[in-house]
């Protein structure tokens, strides 16, 4: 059995909300050792883990962390959980299955940083993660994990609760800060980096829910034992979310040396009906990369994933069998993509919807490969001009399907 | 209901959310998710924009501005049981597509509509994060997964009783 550092504790609650279950499962110790730490040496635990990011870009956490420390004046940890790149699950199971966790991460880091206050930024739609965070972040208060003097010490630090409302930019750090601001979620142009100037201009570290889950891991059995898991530049684990034609799709936390092929094939039991595999959509179901039975022995991490112009991202994988058809595929990623940019910058506001007009007359059949290559050229446009990653995005997954349109 | 009544009791729903509130901007998604929520037709009226503009002390554009950003807040009424059925790729690729033609012959209605009885509306919705068990729908605030032509009648028939 594979070592679960985030998800060892999911189902065993009877009450997930609850900070009394969660500490007798082990819960609540790496805060009270971080508090005995200096918080520059909790920085240096997480960089030395070579803990990276879990939300898509994979930045070093611990180096983020270090940028925020020395800053002056009010900071704040901002949580992001506005999951919204298609085929991607894993906060929500951590939220709803095991939000202690979480909420433990997000007060070392907030000792680690210096901060006063921690955010917890939710997509709307998921009304029970919603609500389950909630209650615990209540729990945690009463039991003086968070307030005034916690734990007894001079730290102090409260979290709140903030909801979107449907919206997949606000995934997207600068986006959500102007969201929670209370204002349209339109990015920020960077830099400066949240890390500086963030939540009304103040420093502000960004964190993925399942990167903020694995701190406490980390704080108690320390950056070697992390490290021990995983690959050289990919310490740990990652949650991996499966969808599509396998037999059972779900969540894995796996090492990050899992290949596709065990990923597909042993742990979700092959492809359904007996299918032939055709590709997958690795990284993310519109921001992710394709890739091909001749892709199936790479491993799922950073750098094996970069050097097959793939890219972790999310760690979401859509299984496709032999029977979709990839340019379908595409249309509905360029819809999404259309739908969700947020007309900020015009290579994505006109990008997006030019790609689709070629896109669909290529699905109609009255299409060439000279009209892909506009397509192409078009997204690589709008990956070298576009303000955020939404509008940088759709080059990745159009460049890597290239093989089975043209 | 008397429909004379229906502004004063509108009126009096918004009052109770904004006395929940600090009048600061950042509250701005929350105020109008409750507001949205406490009407019976699940929106926000144009008198309801106003007033929550008026208490944070902004202008009513840029209130509106919010809103039309963000999907899940909606400008024109819509019934009791609001309908998302997620179109992103994992679902897609399960059959989305079957649920939305299964939806409309059920309710006898197309995208963006809603029922004479004000019960249904229909919309799509971006990844709502329940992959695993694709194609999926959110009715109002619960998930429904693995779904098929029966199930959703058999869903739509209990809400009809319900």
């Amino acid at each position: 059995m594979d070592e679960l550092i985030v998800l060892g504790n999911i189902g065993m609650y009877t009450n997930p909300e609850s900070a009394a279950q969660y500490k007798q499962h082990g819960g609540y110790q790496g805060l009270p050792k971080a508090l005995s730490m200096s918080p520059g040496d909790v920085v240096e635990e997480v960089k030395k883990s070579g803990l990276r990011g879990r939300g898509g870009a994979g930045f070093p956490t611990g180096l983020k962390w270090s940028f925020t420390l020395p800053l002056k004046g009010e900071k704040y940890v901002l949580c992001n959980a506005d999951e919204g790149e298609p085929g991607t699950f894993k906060d929500r199971v951590l939220m709803e299955g095991d939000p202690h966790k979480v909420i433990e991460g997000i007060i070392i880091a907030g000792y680690a940083v210096g901060a006063q206050k921690g955010y917890i930024y939710i997509r709307g739609e998921y009304c029970r993660s919603i609500e389950m965070v909630s209650r615990a972040v209540e729990g945690a208060r009463k039991k003086g994990y968070l307030g005034e003097n916690i734990l007894g010490t001079e730290f102090s630090f409260n979290i709140e609760v903030k909801t979107g409302a449907g919206s997949y930019i606000c995934g997207e750090e600068t986006a959500m800060i102007e969201s929670l601001e209370g204002k349209r979620g339109n990015p920020r142009v960077r830099p400066p980096y949240p890390g500086v100037q963030g939540l009304w201009r103040n420093p502000s570290v960004v964190n993925n829910v399942e990167t903020l889950a694995n701190i406490p891991s980390i704080i108690v059995k320390g950056a070697d034992w992390f490290k021990s898991i995983g690959t050289r530049k990919s310490t740990g684990t990652k949650i991996f979310c499966v969808s599509g034609k396998v037999e059972n799709p779900g969540y894995y936390e796996l090492p990050m040396t899992v290949t596709l092929r065990e990923l597909i094939f042993d742990y979700c039991g092959g492809i359904k009906h007996k299918k032939k595999f055709k590709a997958a959509l690795v990284g993310g179901a519109a921001a992710g990369a394709f890739l091909g039975e001749d892709n199936l022995d790479v491993q799922l991490n950073f750098e094996d994933l970069a050097e097959n112009n793939g890219c972790l991202g999310s760690g979401a994988v859509l299984v496709l069998d032999e029977e979709v058809r990839i340019v379908d595929v595409l249309k509905n990623i360029m819809e999404f993509f259309v739908h969700e940019s947020c007309g900020l910058c015009t290579p994505c506001r006109v990008g997006n919807v030019r790609i689709l007009d070629i896109l669909n007359q290529l699905k109609e059949g009255n299409g060439t490969a000279h009209d892909y290559q506009r397509i192409l050229k078009i997204a690589k446009v709008m990956n070298k001009t576009c303000l955020c990653p939404l509008g940088q995005s759709p080059f990745v997954p159009l460049s890597t399907a290239a093989r089975w349109v043209i | 209901m008397n429909e004379k009544n229906f502004p004063v009791q509108e009126n009096e729903r918004i009052r109770k959310v904004l006395k929940e509130f600090e009048p600061e901007k950042e509250n701005i998604i929350s105020i109008l998710h409750l507001i949205q929520d406490s009407q019976k037709s699940n929106y926000i009226s144009e008198e309801a924009l106003r007033a929550v503009a008026d208490f944070l002390g902004i202008t009513t554009s840029e209130a509106y501005g919010v809103i039309s950003f963000y999907t899940m807040f909606s400008e024109t009424p819509r019934g009791k049981y609001l309908i998302r059925v997620c179109t992103s790729a994992p679902c897609y690729v399960m059959g989305s597509d079957t649920v939305i033609g299964s939806l409309k012959k059920i309710l006898g209605i197309n995208i963006g509509e809603t029922t004479r009885d004000n019960l249904f509306t229909l919309e799509l919705s971006s990844c709502l994060g329940i992959c695993d068990v694709a194609p999926a729908m959110m009715i109002n605030d619960e998930v429904y997964g693995n779904l098929t032509h029966k199930k959703i009648e058999e869903i739509i028939e209990g809400m009809h009783h319900g």
